[in-house]
């Protein structure tokens, strides 16, 4: 009951603040990928892994007072801030919730662009296939992006060492 | 002539009520629909519970799959021609159109919850497995069966032609709207899919909207709000999925704990066990389902006898709208008073929020969260649907979500401590009662 509302507010209350709807998006589903026990379903979209269930979970918590959400006007879009209010802090004291300590990871996660994100996330939703194979297919679903071979090349230094951290 | 672009001698039609006709001439359709895979959605609805609500909702997957399949049909023809648009690729949306479906079980969202399954995750299996559906589609051409599974998984190259199936405003949609509007009678979900049609236009990457069309998209929108807070949300629906969700909870419990079953539950053994095979998969049905929870009644387990019953019989639970943040300590002791009564909060007392379904609202899916509607203008230029509509920026922008918290109003009648009965519906009533 109110379980996965729980899990995500601890996410925030260790990032402290998201700046960025799809980057937060992709923080989740890598962290997921890695056994982190969030429990939205992830589907496969055009900017890569994402979830509706998320983005209504994160519309709710916002609602209830619990997360606050900034929008800040950029030049020609909108960009979006997400940090735990003390409404959700008082309720997480509340609540217990089994989250494993994924702070570090958060942070280094964090660090990197949405952009980045968005390949580490692709190749992790294509993790069963092989290393050549997963490259192809981030070339072939993304053309567009015009990912590098050093981009690649740190996308996987960063999985190997999430890999270390969260297992 | 090639497997692949063999015709009918005759074009085949099915009668529909929201199409008024599907009509099928290619012979891979055909073999497709013949197929028992696609005839299993006949034994699955649509919307699940919802016919608890709306006694008309008892249309089937296999309705609505092939009226997505005759929306794709319809914006192929549409798009002969056209810059952009490859005919070559015309069977390859035709066939991810009808079968994107194909692994729904039944009552999916529950099952799919409790017992941590993925229908898409069926929908490929059958597709690239050892069946007659996957024979049918390697007789089009050797690795055609794959490109079916991207593209309904949406893991295709070719983006064009994965937003005809699966977009913000897309053939599935475009359908389930319709038919669902149709047959639980109710006067939302109309709109002129007609004129979607004619102004949709195939760029490189997208389906878009020619900007004269946008005010059939505005109405598309408004159906699809309605659509969600009078028949997806309905909080009579969600009743009954919460006690179909909290069956499976104890049915699946008991088994853990070696309860004694009166008939062996086979069909679900698996689901218990978390180890579904594609075959005892595709044996589930709805029919099953209900033979088991008509059976189940006789449990001697007074928890899954009652909530079979209540299923079977539609004694459903009450509401009240909860706020997590102003009532928490109103639930952690709503939970005391339950277990002092004697009845078991984990099966009796149920927060359930709208993030718990499985639909969406229209987003405009800034910093790149999720591909919007976009219109192409007199220039050449796209543009976001709700930069350009005051209407769909009016919806985007309202407190789209609730709470409810779900509990057997009959229960608290029958608790014997006065004092326990009065806390519980002073807190859930406000002293209204």
């Amino acid at each position: 009951m109110l379980e996965n509302h729980a899990k995500l507010m601890r996410f925030f209350s260790e990032a402290k603040q998201v700046t960025g709807r799809k980057k937060l998006q992709k923080m989740v589903y890598i962290l997921q990928s890695f056994g982190i026990p969030f429990e939205e379903k992830f589907q496969f979209h055009f900017y890569g892994p994402y979830s509706e269930e998320l983005t209504l979970r994160i519309e709710e918590l916002c609602n209830l007072g619990f997360i606050n959400e900034e929008k800040e006007v950029k030049s020609n879009y909108f960009q979006y801030h997400y940090s735990l209010t003390n409404d959700g802090t008082q309720f997480l004291n509340q609540f217990s919730v089994h989250m494993p300590n994924c702070s570090g990871s958060i942070e280094l996660l964090q660090g990197k662009s949405s952009r980045f994100l968005e390949l580490v996330s692709t190749m992790l939703y294509f993790k069963d296939l092989s290393k050549d194979e997963v490259e192809a297919k981030v070339h072939d679903v993304k053309p567009k992006q015009k990912y590098s071979e050093e981009e690649l090349v740190e996308a996987w230094k960063l999985i190997d060492e999430l890999a270390l951290k969260l297992h | 002539m090639a497997y692949k672009d063999e015709q009918l001698n005759e074009e085949k039609v099915f009668k529909d009520p929201v199409h008024r006709y599907v009509h099928v001439r290619d012979r891979v359709i055909w073999d497709l629909i013949a197929t028992p895979e696609f005839q299993r959605l006949r034994r699955i609805k649509q919307l699940g519970t919802t016919n608890i609500t709306f006694h008309g909702a008892e249309h089937s997957r296999f309705n609505h799959s092939l009226g997505v399949y005759e929306i794709v049909r319809r914006i192929i023809d549409n798009f002969q021609g056209r810059a952009h648009w490859n005919n070559d690729q015309r069977l390859l949306c035709m066939c991810a159109a009808l079968l994107h479906d194909l692994g729904h079980g039944p009552f999916s969202h529950s099952f799919e919850k409790v017992f941590k399954l993925d229908h898409e995750y069926y929908t490929q299996a059958i597709i690239l497995g050892d069946t007659v559906v996957h024979q049918i589609l390697e007789r089009v051409t050797p690795g055609f069966a794959q490109e079916v599974a991207d593209v309904i998984a949406k893991t295709h190259s070719n983006k064009l032609v994965v937003s005809l199936i699966s977009s913000q405003i897309d053939a599935d949609r475009m359908d389930y709207l319709q038919r669902d509007a149709y047959f639980t009678g109710v006067s939302y979900g109309h709109f002129d899919m007609e004129r979607i049609l004619r102004v949709m236009r195939p760029i490189e990457d997208q389906v878009v909207i020619k900007s004269s069309g946008m005010h059939a998209v505005e109405d598309y929108i408004m159906s699809r709000y309605q659509m969600y807070w009078q028949v997806y949300f309905h909080p009579v629906t969600r009743s009954a999925e919460v006690i179909l969700t909290k069956i499976l909870h104890r049915a699946k419990h008991l088994y853990e704990m070696d309860y004694n079953f009166k008939l062996q539950p086979t069909h679900f053994l698996s689901f218990f066990l978390g180890k579904v095979s594609l075959d005892e998969y595709l044996k589930l049905d709805e029919s099953i389902v209900h033979y088991y929870f008509q059976l189940w009644q006789e449990e001697d387990d007074k928890v899954l006898s009652d909530l079979c019953e209540r299923f079977m019989n539609r004694r459903l639970f009450k509401y009240v709208e909860f706020n997590p943040n102003k009532q928490i300590n109103d639930l952690m002791r709503l939970i005391q008073l339950f277990k002092q009564a004697g009845i078991d909060p984990e099966y009796y007392l149920v927060v359930d929020s709208s993030s718990d379904l499985p639909y969406d609202f229209y987003r405009p899916g800034e910093e790149e969260e999720r591909l919007p509607i976009h219109l192409l203008m007199p220039n050449g230029a796209l543009k976001e649907l709700s930069r350009h509509s005051d209407i769909v920026e009016s919806i985007s922008g309202k407190k789209r979500t609730d709470h409810k918290l779900y509990f057997p109003k009959d229960f608290l009648y029958a608790i014997e401590d006065e004092k326990i009965i009065q806390e519980i519906t002073e807190i859930l009533y406000r002293k209204e009662l």
